[in-house]
């Protein structure tokens, strides 16, 4: 059989473990732990003035019940702000638990252990804290009246404010650009907030012997976990294991670390010697971890009689919610990535991000790309629609050609980098989307419209990954990176590079990942960077595993190392397939043994005859076994690119909106598994009509969530997807090995601006705020 | 989400459960399907002490056609109802409820006890005038006409210790057509509003009577008769319609929308009972 797989639409391996209900979640795990549960504000803002627990020391089962007082310092204190920058002036925290101050519904208040999660939440419901209820600041433009404070020590709310500027390339403002263009539009658009919304909540569990602390974590990071629970819990790094088992989701939200939990659980698993797990409900993953995409953009643009942008101008409200764990990556990737494919003429964006009453916002699928596309595609379509052209025929004159690449946008991307596109061909995926819409042919008619979004996407964000490769005797290949998996599909992309890379079988290769027992340097998985990342790493630690292959076989051949290749797992010469040795016994010969258990091992024991008695059993400079790591680091980001098109019918009385076609082309450089990379877009897209036409955040005037159940908070079901269409487009990237770029949030980041551009070319009506339901299209109607 | 201790009791017959019920009193609650019942349990939202469930109870679990209309017992899940066929309106109703894993397991009477103002098949009771069999320990059971049985969102006829044990749904007279109409977010979601229509039309073909069940715009099931007046249905509905706003639709939208429904579903309605009459 061919072991060239790179490329092949290989089947999930992982799926029929996780289809038949053999995954391993973080719940699954741990049946005889304590349980915690958490007593949580059910205010957006309030001072605490006394918590009384004596109530719940009835409850039978109950092991113990912590506030902030009982927590040491390096505890209590506020949690760590992950990722600083010059702008975030006011960034703040919280702390596991509440000290004083409660700043938005489901902050944590009361930890309670008892033996199982039904008493702990017994307890939790006789535990009384009296709270002073502040006035919340609730919306947006609210907070950035800044009459209320969040945070006592942050005047107007702000936490960040950030301007960007490149001039045009004859040196001109953006605001000069506008001024002298003719044509010039201002017109504002809204994205509210939704959230990553992983089917498995967050989840912690920890085990402590008495030296060693193992923890469990539903993380897309375990790595950076272990550090922090670590530096918390004071324990020497070499003493912390973390593990992510199977992880039904992340989306973003699962990137953040430490949580309370994560560091809450263990602290108290070595408290009490006894093994606790808390597992995240429905209701606490709404009000308690994190949302995204809420933004207010003022966009002013000024432009010439064939559409091309001469100069930009966009303003934007941040919703941070009551805190900034994650800095500022959401609204500065909005401001570098709303450019999308195109060549702009002078470009100033500004961002100011307040604090609410509200969930924190960290990064979501897409992570502030779809609201910055929801710009940049708007302001095509009403260029468009101003100068009476063709959507597509705007979009073309504005495309960076080929022959541009790389092509500087002059902007400072999320990784501190200069945003620079390492490769594409935007005229050409126009041409494919147009064709596979079929734009040109399209039949309008009163109530049905076609509608077009396109992006580019920073993928493979730094700073490194890692890999490890080993051949054991029996031939398999075991490969572990420290990144962290969660439906992905790594233990299947990542074996068909090490069964490229090696020459063996992909049924001998088997995957690892998140298990700091198995690799312990990574960052995490976000920012569509796994497969560029872990998989560069991996092909990096295949070359070094196979080069030593080829010097132990070529002595046990007496061949040239340079005149072996491998093939289906056997070492041989090229052309003379005769002349073979199994990587099974290469990896015996590679570890010199004193002692045999099988036939095999018996082969490299000192008195089998194999090797030299002049030279060292290890010679100097290598080691034992067959194995290798690898470390990929890039320069900078790669970049992906996409263009979606949609037709949407609308009901000319009821106002229901139906998607009857969603088209996608799609390049992330050259594909490790076509069908993986699908599978991505279709969830991707279905992510993304959520966000367009059903799921939303709704808080009220007291910052209260109205709808935190998956009765309220519309996730969309399989009847409300159409089938999606796609093509794929290869532009390798040039900037690492496999020339590959990341896949996994492209599917989410236009969609919104697909409908909006569908909805309007049915309606004749400005869509400027999504999502957009039936009975805010009603409304729209009747104001039109 | 996790409930709050309760005790289970698992009668094996009506009897047993109606004493058990008389003892729990207010502190009682009848688990049938545990659609609705399970969530408010783990988000305790309701803290009954006894939980009284009625699954073993294979006596309620039928289903009965005769000429005077359908009797549903209080165990007869909505895929077997379906199933049966018994009732045009029923069936047409029952497409529209959830998913099949929550027909699976939901209960017709379980949705008629819960009276969520936005269900399809408390309108079906309302529209077709049918009732539900309430029974108590130590009296003989008593029948309660639909229009007295919703008294209010999420709220009926039926009083601490009794049992719904059926409900009977009135066959339809000659010449008589139905519909349902309803806008759901998504599909198998609560309707934003909804409406379901039977119109009889006499022996020359006109339309002697028509009346409508209104859904998600009011406390209860909304009964509009509309006489013979059938073409009036949808000003008829928005008329008496007082829908409330909500994260999922505007009181306005759903009061343009219960107009819309009314007239399709009147029309359809119409247009089946014309067919009937063929």
């Amino acid at each position: 059989m061919s072991t060239r797989l790179f490329g092949e639409p290989m089947p999930r391996r992982e799926d029929p473990r996780l289809l038949t209900g053999q995954g391993r979640y973080l719940d699954d795990l741990g049946p005889g732990a304590l349980a915690a549960a958490f007593v949580r504000s059910p205010h957006a803002h309030a001072r605490i003035r006394d918590i009384d627990v004596s109530g719940a020391l009835d409850v039978d089962g109950l092991v113990a019940v912590y506030t902030w007082e009982d927590l040491p310092e390096r505890i209590g204190r506020p949690l760590p702000l992950l990722i600083p920058h010059p702008a975030l002036t006011h960034g703040r925290t919280a702390r596991p638990l509440a000290r004083d101050v409660v700043r938005h519904v489901g902050e944590p208040v009361v930890m309670v252990v008892a033996e199982d999660r039904y008493l702990a939440e017994d307890a939790c419901a006789l535990i009384e804290v009296d709270y002073e209820v502040l006035e919340p600041v609730a919306g947006l433009e609210e907070a950035a009246r800044g009459d209320r404070l969040v945070h006592a020590d942050v005047p107007g709310n702000v936490g960040a404010h950030l301007v960007q500027e490149v001039p045009s390339a004859g040196g001109r403002s953006a605001a000069d650009a506008i001024a002298a263009a003719p044509h010039t539009l201002s017109f504002r658009l809204d994205i509210e907030r939704s959230a990553s919304m992983p089917l498995e909540g967050r989840g912690v569990y920890a085990r402590w012997d008495g030296a060693d602390l193992r923890v469990y974590s539903s993380t897309q990071t375990s790595t950076s976990v272990r550090m922090a629970i670590a530096a918390a819990l004071e324990l020497p790094l070499p003493h912390v294991e973390v593990i992510a088992p199977d992880v039904g989701g992340g989306f973003g939200v699962k990137i953040v670390h430490p949580w309370p939990e994560e560091l809450l659980v263990p602290w108290a698993a070595m408290l009490l010697g006894r093994e606790v797990k808390w597992a995240e409900d429905r209701r606490e993953h709404f009000v308690a971890a994190a949302h995204e995409r809420g933004q207010v953009h003022r966009v002013r643009v000024g432009f010439d009689d064939e559409g091309r942008v001469l100069g930009l101008d966009v303003s934007i409200l941040h919703d941070h919610g009551a805190y900034t764990p994650y800095g500022i990556i959401v609204p500065i990737v909005t401001s570098t990535q709303l450019l999308g494919p195109y060549r702009i003429g002078a470009y100033r964006v500004e961002f100011t991000a307040v604090y609410t009453n509200t969930v924190q916002v960290t990064p979501y699928r897409g992570a502030g790309r779809p609201q910055g596309v929801f710009c940049m595609e708007r302001t095509m379509d009403k260029i468009a629609r101003h100068l009476g052209k063709d959507r597509t025929e705007v979009r073309a004159a504005n495309l960076i050609r080929p022959e541009e690449f790389p092509y500087d946008q002059g902007l400072t991307f999320q990784d501190g980098r200069p945003l620079v596109y390492d490769s594409g061909d935007y005229p050409e995926m126009l041409r494919m989307i147009k064709e596979l819409i079929g734009w040109d042919s399209f039949e309008r008619a009163p109530g049905r419209g076609i509608g077009i979004g396109c992006y580019v996407e920073g993928t493979g964000v730094g700073p490194y990954e890692g890999g490890h490769v080993q051949i054991t005797s029996d031939g398999r290949v075991h490969v572990s990176t420290g990144l962290t998996s969660q439906g992905q599909g790594h233990e299947t992309a990542f074996a068909q590079i090490a069964a490229t890379e090696l020459g063996v079988p992909v049924e001998r290769v088997s995957v690892v990942t998140g298990d700091t027992r198995r690799f312990g340097y990574a960052v995490g998985t976000f920012a569509s960077r796994a497969a560029v990342m872990s998989g560069n790493a991996i092909a990096l630690a295949c070359a070094e595993v196979r080069a030593k292959a080829l010097r132990v076989a070529a002595a046990a051949l007496e061949a040239d190392p340079a005149d072996l290749t491998v093939t289906d797992g056997l070492v041989h010469v090229v052309g003379a397939p005769s002349a073979s040795i199994p990587l099974a016994t290469v990896a015996v010969l590679a570890n010199p043994l004193r002692y045999a258990f099988d036939e095999e091992t018996a082969r490299a024991t000192q008195f089998a005859g194999a090797a030299s008695p002049d030279r060292p059993p290890v010679e100097p400079g290598e080691e034992p076994g067959l194995e290798g790591r690898g470390y990929y680091s890039p320069i900078r980001s790669t970049f992906a690119a996409g263009m979606h098109a949609a037709v949407v019918e609308t009901d000319p009385e009821t106002a229901e909106i139906k998607v009857v076609r969603y088209a996608v082309v799609h390049d992330c450089g050259r594909l490790i598994n076509p069908m993986i990379v699908e599978g991505q877009i279709h969830g991707g897209v279905a992510q993304g009509i959520g966000g367009a036409l059903y799921e939303r955040m709704a808080y009220d005037g007291d910052g209260q969530l109205l709808n935190a159940s998956f009765m309220d908070f519309l996730m969309p079901y399989a009847t409300e997807i159409p089938p999606i269409e796609t093509g794929h487009l290869e532009t390798p990237s040039p900037l690492n090995p496999l020339g590959i770029k990341g896949a996994g949030e492209a599917g989410v980041i236009p969609v919104s601006a697909v409908i909006a551009s569908a909805v309007e070319d049915a309606e004749g009506i400005s869509i400027d705020r999504m999502p957009l339901s039936p009975s805010d299209l009603f409304h729209l109607r009747e104001g039109a | 989400m996790k409930p709050p201790p309760f005790v289970h009791h698992a009668p094996r017959d009506v009897g047993e459960t109606l004493e058990i019920l008389a003892e729990a009193g207010p502190r009682g609650k009848v688990l049938a399907g545990g659609q609705s019942l399970i969530p408010m349990l783990n988000m305790r939202l309701a803290a009954p002490e006894h939980v009284i469930d009625i699954n073993r109870l294979t006596e309620l679990d039928t289903v009965e056609a005769g000429p005077g209309g359908v009797t549903v017992g209080a165990l007869a899940r909505h895929a077997r109802v379906a199933r049966a066929g018994v009732h045009p309106l029923l069936g047409q109703a029952l497409r529209l409820v959830a998913h099949p894993v929550i027909r699976n397991r939901g209960t017709v009477v379980g949705s008629l006890a819960h009276a969520d103002p936005a269900a399809e098949l408390p309108a079906v009771l309302a529209v077709l005038g049918g009732s539900v069999r309430v029974a108590r320990a130590g009296a003989a059971p008593r029948d309660v006409p639909a229009a007295e049985f919703f008294t209010g969102p999420m709220e009926s006829a039926l009083r601490p210790g009794e049992l719904a044990v059926s409900a009977h749904f009135p066959a339809l007279p000659p010449r008589t057509g139905t519909a349902f109409a309803e806008v759901s977010r998504r599909h198998g979601d609560y309707a934003l509003a909804g409406v379901c229509a039977v119109v009889t039309l006499d022996g020359d073909l006109r339309v002697a009577s028509a009346r409508l069940a209104c859904i998600g715009v009011g406390p209860v099931p909304l009964v509009v008769d509309l006489g013979a007046d059938w073409k009036s249905a949808a000003d008829a509905a928005r008329e008496r319609a007082e829908p409330d706003g909500d994260v999922h639709a505007s009181a306005a939208y759903r009061l343009h929308l219960v107009g819309v429904l009314a007239r399709k579903a009147a029309e359809r309605a119409e247009r089946t009972a014309r067919e009937a009459a063929a």
